[in-house]
């Protein structure tokens, strides 16, 4: 049997350039209205997964709880050099808090099953929580060890790896199931590979599957079964290539609705505001040699040295 | 049935040997939260050694009970081990708020406590608040609730977070953004060990083949004047006249994001929201726009000056004194000035 590995993505928005517009009045976040990309951390954890898929015998799983379109970073996944793709996907998941995310990412794992190792990157850029990863390995009731930068070594049962933990550096070893978060320092992601890309690029989700089906259909009304019995033969088509991404409901994976998306999310957002500062009373020096001259003096004499 | 006192917790962090200063900040944050709530005061420290000695200091910053848990095993932090004595304590004494600092450590398992009792944490706090909350939809008013607020969505927008329905409410907070208070040696607590844990329950399984305590090279929240580089150094070379200037006026040397990301400088030397944030006497911000982030580390310095050479940058907006103009020039200037003058 292979190692069984899953990394944990999230598509995130670019969070460059935001302004408060991308809020919602109820103070979630706008996605649509930002460029959404692959998060960074996370392609460093993809990247170790990879690594040990290159050194032994493993398979790498990725899995992501998002909207329909998070899709397109399972597909650059796949790109990499990932085995398969998991979309975790229902409307029912809105406004989750981390509680809530990690209560389904948890069951999405457990649905899988039998995996040996839980990569995900540090955090993701548009929260900065770095909670997922420590509350998915609580959930699973399994160990975690967070600000990876390396992994030594790993078999069938344990793991030798590097990590930071403020101003300690430790080689540590430790057994398997276990949880690992990746920071940004440990590798530098590979690119999409040609071949891979110009296969995987008809990678498709099982709403995709449906709504290209749906798209192209020249059934009408009445051809509700043909319909169906057309998106069955796709998604079959899709699965017999290795072309098929899994998409999964919050029934799908067994959630309990009253512990996903909103309801399951003990935190919620009170009031969002734009970042203001104290404006200063700005002195403006001339760069001459009298201009600063007189600005150390003034300092000198203010005491704001020594 | 008596009510539960629900105090404020802390979560006492050690660094080598010391109390983190960041868990004592919390204290005093604490202290305040539990003024204004009029509970008290706990604090919780795991330890390799007897601690009782930084019980006193931790009392003397506003702490009115510090509970001790004291064994070899854990003289170094382990996820499982402190998570789980940590969880256990949090379900006895009930508190109504948890606070960690946002360190390695604190970031490390406060989630994982916050999962086991499935209650909400917010990282990374920059400003905790009490204050009320009226819930439209349920027509229902929660009184005294903490308002953790943070930055969020990269540090473009501030939000203000609360746990209404659970309970306690936990946060980690930030290093530096809560100003320490001076100690009173002759405040009165109580250390209590804390003894109510199965240690054969305990999970101890990670193996440390090695261990590197790295000295902390630069002390950039201690520094009275920092002088930080930034985006607008065009390159390795030329970060040495920023080093030159810090020695000049025996400062520390800082650094904005990008002059980390084009590897000028270590990480360390990081000022702002994901490095380090910082109020010295003294801020010199060269080359650095000042990009809101990076002004959140450091907005709050006695004085700044501002050195770029686009009349536009963000940074003269927090800045005193503004200088448009070109680092190579302008620091040499300030060099010579200064060693004339002083």
């Amino acid at each position: 049997m292979p190692l069984k590995l899953i990394v944990l993505a999230k598509q995130v928005p670019d969070t460059h350039n935001v302004t408060a517009d991308a809020m919602k009045a109820d103070g979630t976040v706008n996605r649509g209205a930002l460029p959404a990309i692959f998060n960074p951390e996370d392609l460093n954890a993809l990247e170790m997964a990879l690594e040990i898929k290159d050194r032994i015998d493993a398979t790498v799983t990725v899995m992501t709880m998002g909207p329909p379109r998070a899709a397109n970073i399972l597909r650059e996944a796949m790109y990499m050099g990932a085995d398969a793709g998991i979309l975790i996907t229902d409307r029912h998941f809105a406004g989750a808090d981390t509680l809530a995310t990690s209560y389904t990412l948890a069951l999405g794992i457990e649905k899988v099953g039998d995996v040996n190792l839980i990569l995900c990157g540090r955090q993701a850029i548009d929260g900065d929580t770095a909670q997922i990863g420590p509350q998915v390995a609580g959930k699973l009731g399994i160990n975690q060890l967070t600000y990876v930068e390396e992994v030594v070594n790993v078999d069938k049962k344990s793991i030798t790896l590097k990590r930071t933990l403020g101003r300690i550096s430790e080689t540590v070893q430790t057994s398997l199931p276990l949880l690992i978060t990746v920071t940004s320092s440990a590798n530098r992601p590979r690119t999409f590979g040609a071949k891979r890309l110009m296969k995987y690029k008809k990678a498709r989700t099982s709403l995709e599957a449906e709504q290209e089906v749906k798209q192209s259909s020249t059934t009408g009304e009445y051809g509700m079964e043909i319909l169906l019995e057309e998106i069955e033969q796709k998604k079959k088509g899709l699965k017999s290539k290795g072309l098929f991404l899994e998409t999964w409901s919050a029934d799908d994976v067994g959630a309990d609705h009253e512990q996903i998306g909103l309801p399951g999310s003990p935190t919620k957002v009170k009031k969002v505001q734009s970042v203001v500062f104290a404006a200063s009373e700005l002195k403006k020096v001339e760069p001459t040699p009298e201009g600063i001259r007189e600005m150390i003096v003034e300092l000198i004499e203010d005491r704001t040295f020594g | 049935m008596a009510k539960q006192p629900e105090n404020v917790l802390v979560f006492i962090e050690m660094d080598h040997g010391k109390v983190a200063e960041v868990s004592l900040e919390l204290v005093c944050q604490a202290r305040e939260l539990a003024d204004t709530l009029g509970v008290t005061v706990d604090a919780i420290i795991l330890s390799g050694t007897n601690v009782d000695i930084h019980g006193e200091t931790i009392i003397s910053y506003g702490c009115d009970t510090v509970h001790t848990v004291c064994d070899s095993r854990l003289e170094f932090y382990e996820t499982l081990p402190y998570a789980k004595i940590v969880s256990d304590f949090i379900r006895e004494s009930k508190p109504q708020i948890v606070l960690f600092g946002a360190t390695a450590i604190g970031r490390d398992m406060a989630p994982r406590v916050a999962s086991d009792l499935r209650t909400g944490l917010t990282a990374d706090c920059t400003d905790l608040q009490i204050g009320d909350h009226e819930d439209k939809k349920q027509k229902k008013t929660f009184k005294n609730i903490l308002y953790q607020i943070r930055p969020a969505f990269g540090g473009n927008i501030i939000a203000a977070i609360i746990t209404p329905e659970h309970k306690p409410q936990m946060a980690t907070v930030r290093e530096g953004v809560i100003k320490l208070s001076v100690p009173d040696k002759n405040r009165k607590g109580a250390i209590k060990p804390f003894e109510n844990i199965n240690w054969d329950e305990l999970q101890f399984i990670n193996t440390v083949l090695e261990r590197t305590i790295h000295e902390k090279k630069v002390n950039l929240k201690g520094a009275s004047i920092v002088v930080a580089g930034g985006g607008g150094v065009a390159s390795k070379e030329d970060f040495d006249l920023i080093k030159q200037l810090a020695a000049t006026l025996g400062g520390v040397v800082g650094a904005s994001r990008a002059a980390v990301d084009n590897g000028y400088i270590g990480k360390e030397h990081q000022v702002g929201q994901t490095g380090t944030t910082i109020r010295p006497k003294l801020y010199i911000a060269c080359g650095i726009s000042g990009a809101i982030q990076h002004r959140a580390g450091m907005d709050q310095s006695g004085k700044i000056i501002a050195i770029n050479n686009d009349p536009e940058a963000p940074i003269f907006n927090v800045a005193h004194y503004g200088i448009v103009g070109d680092l190579h020039k302008v620091l040499p200037m300030m060099i010579k000035a200064y060693k004339g003058k002083s």
